[in-house]
């Protein structure tokens, strides 16, 4: 590992944030790996010269547990020309992410524990983040027969879905989440009906009207989210409702949640920092799945976001080669990288009024944490000790030539931001410190 | 008076003074097309590349003859010949041609914003043939060419533009012109054809095509796609022909001296009957007239020559 070891850490003069535990200024001290404590005045043991203890002055800056990012595409193994395991991780932690939850539409597809080990190993030998794979809910993503779902939690996998290819079939998805819950293993769906959505590249509206381009209508996502949430009432699973982009899909949870189906959502910072005004010159780095709404969903997501209705903000990190992206717009891939954007465009909405500074760390950390069963996300004693030091006040401007993803493919080149990782930890150790 | 621009990608684009200097810079041109010797020496020395993605027989031989007729040498590429097949993309091929010095690009490309994408990418002129479903803007500007030479004002003029609305970059076109120039558009068919916010471009939306032609002055038929049928978009041609034909009978709901226009290749007696298409009310063959002057008029604007 390129990043020195210590012992112990303790961190000085800054605020901490753990959300629903701590809020205000305290010190954090970590050893071994783990937290062992937070408060004032910490000692710090005495071990002769005390060479393996290091200090961090955070005065001035926020201490928050590490950030969890359930959505990710790590690319690797078959597409390591866009990002690898080390690259993507390495994005991560610059984010202030220390834990990551990588897509499975790799190649081949993580369907089975074989390539769900291959990931750890390589996670392992990068020594950045921690990562999470998540598994395939039907081999090869093909939406026709169950993954190993077993052998895939058994290897590490956290969750399952057949992101980007969505479960069409409702009875290979009423099986799957069935299934799922023999091992309470969250289901997750990107909601997206592939007729309503088929030859789609933007969301369906005035713009794609007037640019000519093929639509995606709200209704694409409306529809699976009513079907799953269907599902989710019948079989009683962990339902997990990955990037939320829609009005209709933020009612339909609100209504769920509310008559206490067990279910989840996601919304990714593109959704509520964007509209699909953003494509209006054929701007490929402004195309994603789903696409950039209206300012209606965007609202409408702020407040999911704010009433709960909204559990997570994950990032849905999709990098992409240049020459995938310099093409046509119909033809270009989706997707977006977005773990070194999130937390500035997160802290947006703290500047916004939507939502208190706690309430933006907890959909970044306890949260997403809570929602996988990941015993991360907190600064309680005797956790990982992964931490995130923010200075929220540094105003940046995003040069993607800087970024540590392979890929640089961000529709925010250029934007003014204000809020910055400047020290991550990752179990104890230093590994991302701003230049 | 020049066009302030390197490339035309899109009528959205254009001012309505712009498109009118189009339009008198074309009015010259028209002259040179009817004259026994139809070749002036505008561009001589220029090259223009024929960069078509898409079959096309009228605008590709349009292109063609109006940049013969101003001296240019023309240089005709297709998929089928070039090195598309071969994996490069757009742009790099684009780089190639205008490393052979091209002056003005005219490309035609079945991906929307395929042209604004080449103009920002290449030095050469880049000129819009039609890309996708997004706009065809040569084709909107001979359309308003010919209604002006039929002496008909734009201000409040009615024009109805009549089928797949949704799948044409003709009609974009033509709507962006004349809702520009002042004209009063009616959009005309079934409402899978109607994309979403339609009226929000400033037009007034029918699924009735006979209450649609009522007192309108320009009728303008888009053509339809045959293939679409397996798309759900109509469920017969036969259906579509009777609700959306434009008949004989139907043409008599317009005002007595009405045009039809249609941009070819026309499906006779599918989207227009025969009768109605050699009509005295067609200005289809005027149509493809003028094309080659408008299009004299662009390369002519874009090349600096002026």
């Amino acid at each position: 590992m390129a990043h020195s070891l210590h012992h112990s850490i303790l961190i000085r003069g800054g605020h901490v944030i753990d959300p629903g535990r701590m809020n205000g200024p305290a010190e954090v001290l970590i050893e071994n790996g783990k937290i062992v404590a937070v408060g004032h005045n910490l000692a710090v043991p005495s071990r002769g010269q005390d060479a393996s203890l290091r200090t961090i002055d955070a005065t001035g800056q926020l201490v928050l547990p590490g950030f969890v990012d359930l959505h990710v595409h790590l690319r690797e193994p078959g597409f390591e020309y866009k990002e690898t395991i080390q690259t993507g991780t390495a994005s991560a932690v610059a984010g202030g992410f220390t834990s990551v939850c990588c897509m499975p539409n790799t190649n081949p597809v993580n369907d089975n524990q074989a390539i769900t080990e291959f990931i750890l190993d390589q996670a392992r030998a990068a020594g950045n983040a921690h990562v999470f794979p998540v598994g395939a809910v039907t081999k090869g993503s093909e939406g026709k027969e169950l993954a190993e779902i077993g052998d895939l939690r058994r290897a590490g996998c956290v969750a399952i879905s057949d992101d980007g290819r969505p479960v069409m079939n409702s009875l290979v998805m009423r099986r799957a989440m069935e299934y799922a819950l023999a091992f309470d293993l969250p289901v997750i769906d990107h909601c997206e009906d592939l007729h309503l959505s088929e030859g789609g590249c933007m969301n369906e509206g005035l713009v794609s009207t007037q640019l000519g381009l093929q639509g995606i209508p709200a209704a694409a996502e409306d529809v699976m989210v009513a079907r799953n949430l269907a599902l989710a009432e019948l079989t009683g699973a962990r339902l997990h409702l990955a990037h939320v982009s829609t009005a209709g899909s933020v009612r339909m949870v609100r209504e769920a949640k509310a008559r206490g189906i067990r279910v989840t959502a996601e919304a990714c910072p593109h959704h509520f920092s964007l509209t699909e005004e953003a494509v209006r010159d054929f701007n490929t780095l402004a195309k994603m799945n789903p696409p950039l709404r209206t300012w209606q969903d965007i609202q409408a997501i702020k407040e999911g976001l704010r009433d709960g209705t909204i559990d997570v903000i994950a990032t849905d990190h999709a990098p992409h080669a240049t020459q995938d992206k310099q093409r046509e717009f119909a033809e270009a891939p989706f997707g977006i990288v977005g773990l070194e954007t999130a937390l500035p465009l997160t802290l947006a909405l703290v500047e916004e009024g939507v939502l208190s500074l706690e309430a933006a760390v907890a959909k970044l950390t306890t949260a997403p944490a809570q929602t996988f069963s990941l015993t991360k996300g907190t600064l309680a004693p005797g956790a990982d000790a992964d931490v995130v030091v923010v200075d929220a006040q540094r105003q940046w401007e995003v040069d993607p030539s800087r970024f540590r993803s392979k890929s640089t493919n961000t529709p925010f080149a250029g934007w003014k931001v204000k809020g910055l990782a400047t020290t991550t930890i990752v179990a104890g150790n230093v590994v991302y410190e701003l230049a | 008076m020049s066009l302030k621009r390197k490339d035309l990608t899109s009528i959205a684009s254009l001012s309505p003074d712009e498109i009118m200097l189009i339009l008198e810079t074309a009015d010259s041109f028209k002259e040179v097309t009817g004259r026994e010797i139809k070749k002036v020496p505008a561009l001589r020395g220029k090259t223009v590349v024929n960069f078509f993605f898409e079959p096309s027989t009228r605008t590709r031989t349009s292109f063609e003859l109006a940049a013969k007729r101003l001296s240019a040498d023309v240089i005709n590429f297709s998929p089928s010949s070039s090195s598309i097949v071969k994996g490069e993309s757009l742009l790099d091929t684009a780089r190639n041609i205008e490393a052979m010095q091209a002056d003005i690009i005219v490309l035609r490309h079945p991906s929307a914003g395929a042209a604004e994408t080449l103009a920002r990418g290449v030095k050469s002129s880049v000129i819009n043939a039609g890309d996708g479903w997004h706009e065809h803007p040569t084709q909107a500007l001979l359309d308003l060419f010919t209604l002006r030479e039929k002496k008909l004002e734009f201000k409040g003029l009615r024009v109805a533009i009549v089928g797949d609305l949704a799948h044409s970059r003709v009609a974009r076109s033509n709507i962006y012109a004349l809702t520009k120039l002042g004209a009063e558009v009616r959009a005309v068919g079934p409402p899978t054809m109607i994309p979403a916010c339609l009226e929000k471009l400033g037009v007034r939306v029918y699924y009735d095509m006979d209450e649609a032609l009522r007192g309108v002055d320009v009728i303008m038929m888009l053509r339809l796609q045959l293939e679409r049928q397996g798309r759900a978009l109509f469920p017969t041609i036969r259906e579509y022909s009777r609700l959306y034909g434009l008949t004989a009978d139907r043409l008599r709901l317009a005002e007595p001296d009405a045009l039809v226009m249609h941009p070819g290749p026309v499906n006779r007696g599918v989207e227009i009957a025969p009768e109605v298409a050699d009509s005295f009310a067609s200005v289809i063959l005027d149509q493809v007239t003028n094309g080659v002057a408008v299009r004299m008029g662009v390369l002519y604007l874009l090349s600096g020559a002026n």
